[in-house]
């Protein structure tokens, strides 16, 4: 949804060479331009050589699209998606610490039982809880655990994986040679340069 | 040995890979963590290297070497502060995308992190001024690294590399062998330009009444000015330069605009600004261009040719735009354009496109590009003007940044492309000589002149020693007005004439300087000196400062102040007139 100024949320996935300084290039980038990233999670992939970066970016269409190209640019980077213009799916994770008197252990553990959250760890005055879930779960299971005090919160960040098993499946086909490659005339000529 | 790689120095691996890429000259200063080079340098054949007083000044070197003879250019610095002083020619290098492969030295990489003697975090400083870099952690991969960093350097849309080389590489032996190919999963530049979008642009250039081609350095880093001339004499549309883009487009021809933006011609401005198509090749609607963004070109549909993806729609939005390189896509434009030309009448474009051209011939006589004359005082501009008249455009041209580089850019004929080096995205004063040092290291025997500004001269003047040392004859003209001329004309023009921090009074003797540093001085103070001055200058040997003293009052005309928009142009007077009829045919045309 675009707030008033008109921008919106995107969630960008990004392929990278695993090497060192990676992240510090595309965290650049982002200061470098003036961007804003909301939050940036880095793992390896299947592949070790590569890692994926997930970011979630607020702007406008031209902000994003910017972010995109730019991006691109970095010879580190294999490939950037936008997740948000095709179905994915989000997580993130949050481990929450909070006070547990004895007269509210009760009550947390419902809480934590409605949100499917695992105590992971337990002391006589609190409660540590291991959260998954989307944003709005995240946030409204802190909403909910603040009367009881929060003694500290620690969040992952987003990670994004695409929805879409077809356009996935068909590019393998496409490389295996079963089907013909799709037509570069449906491109978009401004994403030319991209690798993909 | 056989079947075996060869174990060298990582130093000898340095020189061993740069010789297979053919690099012939190097611009540098030696220090504690490159010694181990200097010493395999010693003797080391088929490379020439050249001593600078500056890092910066290797940097600047390298930048005129490539941009004059179209190959990649070359520095080697030490650590430390040697390589955060090239970070400035690394960044305008960048600006420009001017090819260059940047090697400094690094402490030893058990110091790294240590805060060692000359110790900088290189390629974290680095790491936005350059297209790529590179630290160099294991010798193994040197060779490799060397090979990908002039790679990436020269393809796409080109630019500097750096690579950092901690002395213990340098010392310890590794296995060399030169890899012949470079593969980057993840750098693959588009080149060809996508067919039906070119086809597109040659519609929308034949069909349109009013087509202007805005033209910038990637014609000349691409080689694309026998194609661009093609272009514009088959569909008859009007060449407008920019800073970077002079010497892509004859300014002899009829259908040369000349510059445009700030300080470009009133008939460039016009034109673009009344054009219904306009197509940009190799340029990035750079802010000194475009003025306002939302009153440039405000009824046209805009082609953008690059090679860079992210230049398009970053400043102006496109509507047909083509990924690619310039002198491909010019070439597949001209056959599409041939192509469409078939479906009208022989000479029917020519016929459509008089109308326009007449008008930017009217604009041209109307407002040309003038100053006034003065017997009293030198004016900038007729000194511009005759060297341009002795050298019959063919000299190679270096400017350092300020007044006077406008004023070269406006009143030197360009004729031919990879004639002109100057700062342009980053305006480095200081630019000029180190540039011009270059340049006549790669062209040796070609006339270059270097035209200077008092106040940018003596950023990088040190450099005179490497001119007189190494043999590079190099002519610089100091357009000397005693003064930083720029800031002087905007402090009278939008600051009310409140000069601050502008006087440089007439120190230093520019002759005695240059005496000193073996070279030869030359002043002129009169109108009537100039032309035997610069007579004098190209006939002498050697490197040679001309110290012109000129009017310190006259500013560059036209002038669009900052944030205007193009249409707003300040006219040198007594053009009043001109400009009032001007904002009139904004709205009559």
């Amino acid at each position: 949804m675009a707030d008033a100024s008109g921008n919106t949320k995107h969630t960008i996935a990004v392929l990278v060479e695993n090497k060192f300084g990676v992240l510090s290039r595309v965290a650049g980038l982002f200061s470098a331009r003036g961007y804003n990233i909301e939050s940036l999670s880095v793992g390896e992939t299947l592949d070790p050589s590569v890692s994926r970066m997930t970011l979630v970016v607020n702007g406008d269409a031209f902000v994003i699209e910017q972010v995109m190209k730019q991006l691109h640019k970095l010879i580190d980077v294999i490939k950037v998606i936008d997740l948000s213009v095709e179905t994915h799916v989000e997580r993130e994770m949050l481990l929450i610490r909070v006070n547990a008197e004895p007269a509210a252990r009760a009550e947390i553990l419902r809480i934590a039982d409605i949100f499917r959250a695992k105590v992971v760890d337990v002391t006589a005055a609190s409660y540590t809880l291991e959260v998954t879930g989307e944003e709005t779960k995240i946030e409204a299971i802190l909403e909910l655990l603040r009367p009881f005090g929060i003694q500290e919160v620690v969040r992952t960040g987003k990670v994004a994986i695409a929805r879409s098993p077809k356009a996935r499946l068909r590019r393998v086909e496409e490389k295996l040679g079963k089907v013909a490659p799709a037509q570069p005339a449906n491109q978009d000529p401004r994403v030319v340069g991209f690798a993909d | 040995m056989e079947g075996r790689a060869v174990k060298l120095s990582g130093a000898r691996i340095l020189l061993e890979c740069l010789k297979r890429e053919g690099v012939d000259l190097i611009f540098g200063l030696p220090g504690g963590a490159v010694l181990p080079i200097y010493d395999v340098l010693y003797d080391f054949e088929g490379i020439r290297h050249i001593l600078v007083r500056q890092e910066a000044a290797a940097g600047h070197a390298a930048e005129g070497y490539s941009r004059t003879t179209g190959r990649t250019g070359v520095c080697l610095v030490t650590s430390g502060p040697a390589a955060t002083n090239l970070v400035t020619a690394l960044q305008d290098a960048l600006m420009d995308s001017i090819p260059l492969v940047a090697f400094t030295g690094q402490v030893p990489t058990h110091l790294i992190g240590n805060d060692a003697f000359q110790e900088a975090d290189n390629v974290g400083i680095t790491r936005s001024a350059t297209k790529h870099n590179f630290l160099v952690k294991d010798g193994k991969d040197l060779a490799g690294i060397i090979k990908e960093a002039f790679h990436i350097a020269a393809t796409g849309r080109p630019g500097p590399v750096h690579v950092d080389l901690p002395k213990d590489i340098l010392v310890k032996e590794w296995p060399f062998e030169y890899p012949e190919t470079v593969h980057l999963r993840s750098y693959n530049p588009t080149y060809d330009g996508h067919p039906g979008q070119i086809k597109k642009a040659a519609r929308a250039i034949v069909r349109a009444k009013r087509p202007v081609l805005y033209v910038g350095g990637g014609v000349i880093s691409s080689d694309a000015s026998p194609e661009l001339y093609e272009l514009a004499e088959l569909t008859q549309v009007p060449v407008t330069q920019t800073l970077m883009g002079l010497g892509a487009f004859p300014m002899a021809h009829p259908l040369s605009l000349d510059m445009l933006g700030m300080h470009g011609t009133y008939y460039a401005n016009m034109a673009v600004h009344n054009s219904d198509c306009l197509v940009a090749v190799g340029a990035r609607f750079d802010d000194r261009v475009t003025g306002r963004v939302d009153a440039f070109a405000p009824n046209a549909e805009i082609i953008h040719i690059d090679i860079d993806p992210s230049s398009i729609s970053k400043n102006i939005q496109v509507g047909i735009p083509i990924v690619g390189d310039c002198k491909r896509v010019l070439g597949k434009l001209v056959e599409a354009v041939r192509e469409e030309m078939k479906t009208y009448p022989q000479g029917a474009v020519k016929e459509a496109r008089r109308q326009w051209t007449e008008q930017v011939a009217e604009w041209k006589r109307a407002e040309p590009l003038r100053y006034e004359w003065s017997d009293e005082v030198i004016k900038p501009q007729y000194v511009v003007e005759e060297i341009s008249n002795l050298t019959n455009g063919e000299a190679l041209m270096v400017t350092g940044v300020g007044q006077h580089q406008m004023w070269a850019a406006q009143y030197y004929r360009f004729k031919h492309p990879r004639t002109w080096c100057t700062s342009g995205g980053l305006g480095t004063m200081g630019y000029g000589l180190p540039t011009a040092m270059g340049v006549q290291a790669g062209n040796p025997g070609k006339l270059v002149i270097n035209i200077d500004g008092d106040g940018s001269f003596a950023m990088n003047s040190q450099e005179l020693a490497t001119c007189f040392e190494e043999g590079l004859p190099v002519k610089t003209v100091i357009i000397n007005n005693g003064g930083h001329g720029m800031v002087r004309q905007w402090q009278r023009i939008i600051y009310k004439e409140r000069f601050c921090a502008i006087d440089l009074g007439s120190s230093p003797d520019f002759v005695k300087l240059a005496e000193a540093y073996g070279c030869t001085g030359i002043r002129a103070t009169k109108p009537s000196e100039v032309v035997p001055a610069l007579e004098k200058m190209i006939a002498t040997p050697g490197p040679v400062v001309l110290d012109v003293r000129v009017n310190k009052d006259e500013c560059v005309f036209p002038m669009v102040p900052a944030g205007g928009a193009n249409i707003d142009m300040i006219l040198a007077p007594p053009s009043r007139e001109v400009r009032d009829r001007a904002a009139k045919s904004q709205t009559g045309f």
